[in-house]
């Protein structure tokens, strides 16, 4: 069958069964540009919008599980711009209203593009994705397992990416991104910032300057130390340049068409150095 | 949808644009529907330039959510509803509240951003009836207008938000 329009999980995961080699669609933000301008062929299409399982979003104290269908502009809503303002900053640079309404986590995580707004705020937050195999086996995946490279995961043909789960911290969190104007703009560079009060550690993770989204140890081990946390402030003002020197230390981009590589090494440097003071 | 006895990704199906039912029968399945409604419908107020999701001109409302006809697959939107430009006036009259707005400020040049803008703007002020100028040009951020600068839709946005309040 061409095109399959489940109305439930079950029901999409039996025609993944039916026809192995069926593509989901999502969204539709990456895959249609891609059919429209003849670079991909639709095939056996699974179409995962009606499916309300994806749809769903989950807070308890500690976690929050957000369905892989949840949309863009759902992030910019609560709860998630409550407990994950990161996660909402992110969202709100992502194409446009349009593009938000339409565009998935699901579909973020399942491209696995380096530019992915979302994915340096996974990294921060140590997401974990959850895949369901049309055997209903489901297995929680870190995001270091996950993305393995420019455009490729861990995700198994007989697997559908179905939630991703962040812990929920006492913390201040923000996303930066540079792109040449504000609205609808593809990443040059990406950076997300999570300052963990209750944990007493910083989480710093990079986009679009390496093939998969980075973290930067040292710098995090590094600026923890710099922080009173019983204030909670940064006690020396130079921390913050050091902190960016440091942080752009951990990026490894590269010179393509949207930027190059010293810039993008540059900008994280600013970025960090940014993120830190607005959230200390 | 029972497509069994069709060629290879060619299907049929229906559409709900602007309250009626519409069959689209053996269209090729990766058709995007904003090809769909100008090309085997008849609508032709979404409007086609960039094909990906850029430009805006092709903004239509999918089960009330603003959204790109061109990311759309066509096909995927069976039984969802579709509303276009041409969906938007009330049948008494020519112009919805927003196109007279445009129409009045002069917000209009060479049209062809115009019914994309028009939707972004009814979608704006169906969800936020006194926005602020940020919340205005992030509402438009995904519509590309090249004649007018903006100046006088901005103008449009701000009378028919402010004929709507008062009205």
């Amino acid at each position: 069958m061409p095109i399959a329009t489940p109305h439930s999980l079950d029901d999409a995961l039996r025609a993944l069964q039916a026809d192995p080699e069926s593509q989901f669609l999502a969204g539709g933000t990456d895959f249609m540009v891609e059919v429209n301008a003849g670079h991909r062929r639709p095939g056996s299409v699974i179409a995962l919008s009606r499916i309300p399982e994806l749809k769903t979003i989950d807070l308890t104290d500690t976690t929050l599980r957000i369905g892989a269908g949840v949309t863009y502009s759902q992030f910019q809503q609560p709860p998630i711009s409550s407990t994950h303002p990161a996660l909402a900053a992110a969202a709100r640079t992502v194409g446009s209203p349009q593009i938000r309404n339409a565009g998935t986590i699901g579909g973020n995580v399942g491209t696995a593009s380096p530019a992915g707004d979302t994915l340096p705020v996974l990294a921060a937050l140590d997401a974990h994705i959850e895949l369901t195999s049309v055997h209903r086996l489901t297995r929680l995946v870190g995001w270091r397992d996950f993305f393995v490279g420019v455009k490729r995961t861990s995700l198994r043909p007989d697997e559908l990416i179905t939630a991703i789960t962040l812990p929920v911290l006492d913390s201040r969190q923000d996303y930066l991104k540079v792109g040449t104007r504000n609205a609808m703009v593809i990443s040059v560079a990406g950076l997300a910032l999570v300052v963990d009060l209750g944990g007493r550690n910083v989480r710093v993770a990079l986009g679009s300057v390496g093939p998969v989204p980075l973290r930067a140890p040292e710098a995090e081990t590094w600026v923890a130390e710099q922080i009173d946390w019983e204030s909670p402030r940064v006690v020396d003002p130079r921390t913050y340049e050091t902190f960016g020197m440091m942080v752009a230390h951990a990026a490894t981009p590269i010179t393509d068409h949207r930027s190059t590589a010293d810039y993008r090494r540059h900008a994280i440097g600013v970025m960090a150095q940014r993120a830190l003071m607005r959230l200390l | 949808m029972d497509t069994t006895s069709l060629p290879d990704e060619l299907v049929t199906y229906t559409l709900i644009v602007n309250g009626t039912t519409h069959t689209v029968d053996a269209g090729w399945q990766g058709e995007s529907l904003l090809y769909v409604l100008r090309e085997r419908l008849g609508q032709p107020a979404a409007k086609n330039a960039c094909e990906q999701g850029e430009c805006g001109s092709c903004s239509v409302l999918l089960d009330e959510r603003l959204v790109c006809a061109c990311l759309v697959m066509a096909a995927s939107a069976e039984g969802q509803r579709v509303t276009t430009v041409e969906g938007l006036a009330p049948t008494d009259s020519g112009l919805s509240d927003v196109q007279a707005a445009f129409v009045q400020a002069g917000a209009v040049q060479c049209g062809f951003c115009t019914p994309g803008l028009v939707m972004a703007v009814h979608d704006l002020l169906d969800h936020t009836p006194s926005p602020t100028d940020l919340e205005m040009r992030e509402a438009i951020s995904g519509n590309l207008c090249r004649c007018t600068g903006y100046g006088r839709i901005f103008e449009a946005i701000k009378n028919a938000a402010a004929a709507r309040m008062n009205g």
